[in-house]
């Protein structure tokens, strides 16, 4: 049923990355993390995963750079891109949104709910 | 010993580096890179020791007593000013992506093609030889090792041993060395294979070194005592024997500290090579411990040899071989065989590497460029034709040494041609010390320089040499060139009385540096060189800089630019770098002309690539460029760091009324975004309270849905978990300790307090965290500070917290805070100084207020909660004191908090 399909978790909290990491993984993803947004460009050119999970507040190129890269960019705009972010107010969401972003989850999430959101993002892609 | 063995064993040897560089460069792919580790680093610098030290050591201790150690005193006296000197070299090639000597030179005066050609030429000639004396190294070994059994050895094949081991390299080179072009060059698998060397010329030579002092003799004292009992070797090691001895050493000894930094093999590991410029602070007590090592049996072997061979039918060069086959230990011989081998190759292999790309960038891309047609014919593919250069330039380097080791080298012994090497590398110290320390430095000096120095250096150095092989005359040693007395090569002006190389080391340097000197002081900068003297000399306070400094004025499309660099770094690359340049600086890629900031990052760029000249060249091919007045470079640089306050009345006065003027206006901002902070603080607080939490939340969510899962793994969950509850309620405390003081609620409870124990006590409690992190605190109490009221509880915590954030903000190992109380006119001044990042002036004020951060996006921050300042400010106010901030980007921070005495 479910492909291997490759996804990429971008954050800066080991905490999350790594409960992230161990998520996905579990789902029987492949997965690929990077811990700012210069290593995730690297990541995303080399492996174009499928579904990225990314963090906006991070040092150098930061969540939104990234993903307004990924949806202009032609051959990744395909990706799916799931914001995860401390920032929970309309203002930020509508921004993430604006970007070409497939998702907005506010932070702290429900492990269950983000997987099964996950889960359903990848049947589309399996389907399409 | 069986040929077969010995070439079997070579080419095994061999494949086993193939094997580890391509090991290597497999981890590194996979993100777990060995060259990150500063042992690596500082192992891969030991190719300083070559065949010469593997074999030659020896020999020269036989022959001149302890003199040999000159050559490894120079770079374990020079490593402490190596480090310093090379960091700056280190930075300036990464921001301005040199790749080479050649390259360095010819950037710092003006990306002058003909002086890169120049040291390109000198570095050839220099060093050419050098490496042919590294393969007659390997042949003559082999040599010994075959002769020794049933003479019925194939003349023709091992005749030919020496050309299958250059192949053997050429290959080995252009595999780990011209792979892919990227505009660092660095060779991840080469180094490590290079490191891996190391180790096994120093095992295979200690081996050797522990066979003959503790089996064949009884150890150093058995050796030492036999020795000096025979009176010629007595003097070996005492300092007598020679006159002028104290000169040459000298003379030997600064030569070898100048090899030690601008070998293009040890530019080449040490610069190019460098991942991290901390791998210095290592490099700089290991390298020398590893010169220590490998010459602790140097003494043992040269009198043990000449104690087993009295009659001196044994080469010196040769005891390492010829010892344990006298014992008939062909393994051990073969072991030293393979030490050898390995100090050979491995020099030869990083040597190639830096010529050849000195060869691409400095000298034949240079000239291409000027035959658009050739160019053409690879449009798209340039990094290709680099590549080809490169790979041709390799096999004509090992070609031409290989035929000069079979004609010409043997004339010479090891050591003097090492010693002739570093002679011709040393003409370049001038030109790149004055380089990155005295900004008057100009092309013109640096050119005559080198070319005078070069010319000294072949007339009093080589020209003897092949006098000696009967190439050249034998009066113009005799009676001098023309026959004009002074200009004997050996006794130039009448100077007597030095060796060879001391002599001819005196007159180039007088020559080099004289019009170095000479014609810099007389000569008139270009724009373009002023622009790179200053920014060379000054790279500390540039380095961030460099993005923003622009000195480039012109009109340029942004397609032209697009496909220069297309044709190196292949269109998606490119297309993504600039993207991203763009989004930084926010440029439109959409207009048709490029911004003069994206002209010089692509100029950047191909300097990585092609060097600095050609890029230049390139760069102005794809676009009309003005030409900028001499004043308007020294503006722009003076803006972009605010360099030399010239007229300092003039400047005092205008500043006043400005700061009046900013003064005003500042308040009005700060009234703004003191509003607006208080809007955000709730936000703030929640989404910094939130980060934790997701954490927490998330991670025990996992442990307790998979009840089956690694231990292991749900300890260090768990554990995380707890760290990330400590977080939350440090933070949630600190927030309502806040908010007691803004709403006045906070009471301090007054006490007679001495500020020297209040100080004392904070430093304790942070001891341990700034010895981890090798920081250094100091602290100087002014003993004439009375004590006064105060809550000593909170003044502690005001500078735990002063000295915890100095701690965050230097860097490891380099970092010094300073501590000191003033007492003046009843108050009590405390100051915290580390030699940190620095603060930028706009954000001095700022930093006092709650949750505020530098945001200065390059640098990731160690974060804390965001709010221990805005406390000590708080605690400070509650004393009737005040606390503030001195600062300089670059140059660390200064907090002082003062309370008056009541």
């Amino acid at each position: 049923m479910k492909e291997k399909l490759k996804v990429l978790v971008v954050d800066d909290e080991p905490g999350i990355l790594m409960s992230l990491e161990f998520l996905m993984k579990k789902e029987g993803y492949q997965v690929f993390i990077a811990r700012d947004g210069e290593e995730a460009l690297d990541i995303i050119e080399r492996e174009i995963p499928s579904i990225i999970l990314l963090d906006i507040m991070m040092p150098n190129v930061d969540g939104y750079e990234v993903c307004h890269f990924v949806k202009k960019t032609l051959k990744l705009s395909h990706i799916k891109i799931v914001f995860l972010s401390a920032k929970n107010k309309e203002s930020d969401m509508e921004k993430g949104y604006s970007l070409g972003a497939d998702l907005y989850v506010p932070k702290p999430f429900s492990t269950r709910t983000l997987v099964a959101k996950v889960n359903t993002l990848a049947l589309g892609i399996a389907t399409s | 010993m069986n040929s077969l063995i010995l070439v079997l064993a070579s080419l095994l040897y061999l494949a086993f580096l193939f094997g580890v560089a391509y090991w290597a460069e497999k981890r590194s792919a996979r993100g777990n890179s060995l060259v990150t580790n500063p042992y690596i680093y500082a192992l891969s610098l030991a190719i300083y020791c070559t065949a010469w030290t593997f074999y030659g050591s020896v020999g020269r201790a036989v022959g001149h007593g302890i003199e040999y150690l000159s050559v490894y005193i120079g770079p374990t006296l020079m490593m402490p000013l190596w480090a310093i000197v090379i960091r700056k070299i280190i930075r300036i090639c990464k921001v301005y992506r040199i790749t080479s000597i050649a390259d360095f030179i010819s950037a710092r005066y003006g990306k002058n093609i003909s002086l890169g050609v120049i040291v390109t030429l000198v570095c050839l000639i220099g060093v050419l030889p050098y490496i042919a004396i590294q393969l007659k190294a390997i042949s003559s070994s082999f040599k010994i090792l075959t002769n020794q059994g049933v003479v019925t050895t194939k003349h023709i094949f091992l005749d030919d041993l020496t050309f299958y081991i250059a192949v053997g390299l050429g290959i080995f080179t252009i595999i780990f060395g011209t792979r892919k072009i990227d505009s660092t060059e660095r060779h991840e698998g080469m180094v490590t294979a290079i490191a891996f060397e190391s180790l096994v010329k120093a095992l295979a030579f200690s081996v050797v070194g522990v066979f003959v002092t503790y089996s064949i003799f009884d150890g150093f004292g058995d050796i030492f005592s036999k020795a000096a009992q025979i009176p010629s070797l007595k003097a070996q090691f005492t300092l007598e024997e020679h006159q002028g001895e104290y000169a040459s050493w000298f003379w030997h000894t600064v030569l070898s500290m100048g090899a030690i930094m601008f070998l293009p093999r040890q530019f080449q590991v040490a610069v190019v090579e460098n991942v991290n410029e901390k791998h210095l602070n290592k490099a700089m007590w290991l390298f020398p411990l590893y010169l220590l090592v490998i010459n602790i049996f140097v003494l043992p072997i040269a009198f043990g040899g000449q104690l087993l061979f009295p009659d001196g039918s044994v080469n010196p060069d040769n005891y390492l071989l010829s010892i344990p086959l006298k014992f008939n230990q062909k393994a051990l011989a073969l072991v030293a065989f393979i030490g050898g081998f390995s100090a050979a190759t491995s020099m030869i292999i990083v040597e190639t590497i830096a010529l050849s790309i000195m060869v691409s960038n400095s000298l034949v891309m240079p000239l291409l460029l000027n035959f658009p047609k050739v160019i053409a014919k690879y449009e798209k593919n340039l990094s290709q034709l680099v590549n080809n250069i490169r790979r041709v330039a390799i096999i004509v380097i090992l070609l031409l040494s290989y035929i000069y080791a079979k004609a010409i080298a043997q004339y010479f012994s090891l050591v003097s041609i090492g010693m002739i090497s570093f002679a011709a590398v040393a003409q370049f110290v001038p030109a790149i010390i004055g380089g990155i320390y005295w900004k008057e430095g100009a092309r013109k000096g640096a050119i005559a320089g080198i070319l005078l120095g070069t010319l000294v250096w072949f007339y009093t150095l080589v020209l003897p040499s092949l006098i000696g092989a009967g190439l050249f005359p034998q009066s113009i040693l005799d009676e001098g060139l023309g026959g004009i007395h002074a200009l004997r090569p050996l006794a130039l002006f009448g100077l007597k009385g030095m060796d060879d190389i001391s002599h001819s080391l005196f007159w180039s340097m007088f020559f080099n540096v004289g019009a170095y000197v000479s014609l810099s002081l007389i000569s008139k900068a270009t724009s373009i060189e002023l622009n790179q003297a200053v920014t060379f000399v000054d790279i500390f306070s540039h380095a961030k800089l460099s993005d923003h400094t622009t000195i480039w004025r012109g009109t340029a499309y942004h397609q032209d630019i697009r496909n220069l660099l297309g044709n190196f770094f292949g269109e998606k690359r490119t297309d993504r770098v600039l993207r991203l340049f763009a989004q930084k600086h926010n440029l439109n890629l959409e207009n048709r002309r490029a911004d003069p900031k994206l002209v010089t990052y692509a100029e950047k760029l191909l300097a990585g690539v092609v060097g600095a000249a050609s890029a230049r060249m390139m760069v102005s091919s794809v676009s009309k460029e003005e030409n900028i007045s001499m004043e308007e470079v020294i503006s722009i640089l003076k803006t972009s760091q605010e360099l030399m306050v010239n007229n300092k009345e003039l400047r005092k006065k205008s500043i006043e009324l400005e700061k009046a003027t900013s003064e005003l206006k500042e308040a009005n901002e700060i009234l703004k975004r003191t509003d607006k902070l208080k809007d955000d603080f709730l936000s703030t607080v929640a989404h910094e309270i939130r980060t934790p939490l997701t954490s927490i939340r998330a991670l025990s969510e996992i442990v307790y849905d998979n009840p089956d899962m690694d231990v292991e793994e749900r300890e260090h969950f768990l554990s995380t978990v707890v760290k990330e509850s400590d977080r939350l309620s440090r933070l949630i405390n600190q927030v309502l300790d806040l908010e007691k003081y803004e709403s006045g609620r906070q009471n301090i409870l007054k006490e007679m307090v001495d500020i020297q124990d209040i100080i004392k006590d904070s430093i304790e409690t942070l001891y341990q965290q700034a010895k981890e992190k090798g920081i250094d605190i100091t602290f100087t109490p002014d003993r004439f500070a009375p004590k006064f009221e105060a809550d000593r509880d909170k003044l502690i915590q005001v500078v735990v917290n002063l000295v915890s954030n100095a701690i965050k903000y230097c860097e490891p190992d380099r970092g010094e805070i300073n501590i000191a109380t003033h007492y003046v006119e009843g108050c009590i001044y405390t100051s915290v100084q580390d030699n940190g990042a620095g603060i930028a002036k706009e954000f001095q004020r700022l930093i006092f207020d709650k949750f505020f951060q530098a945001e200065d996006q390059t640098i990731k921050k160690p974060k804390g909660s965001g709010l221990g300042l805005a406390i000590s400010k708080k605690i400070v106010e509650l004393h009737q004191g005040q606390i503030w901030v001195e600062s300089e980007v670059g140059h660390g921070s200064k907090f002082t908090f003062m309370l008056p005495v009541v």
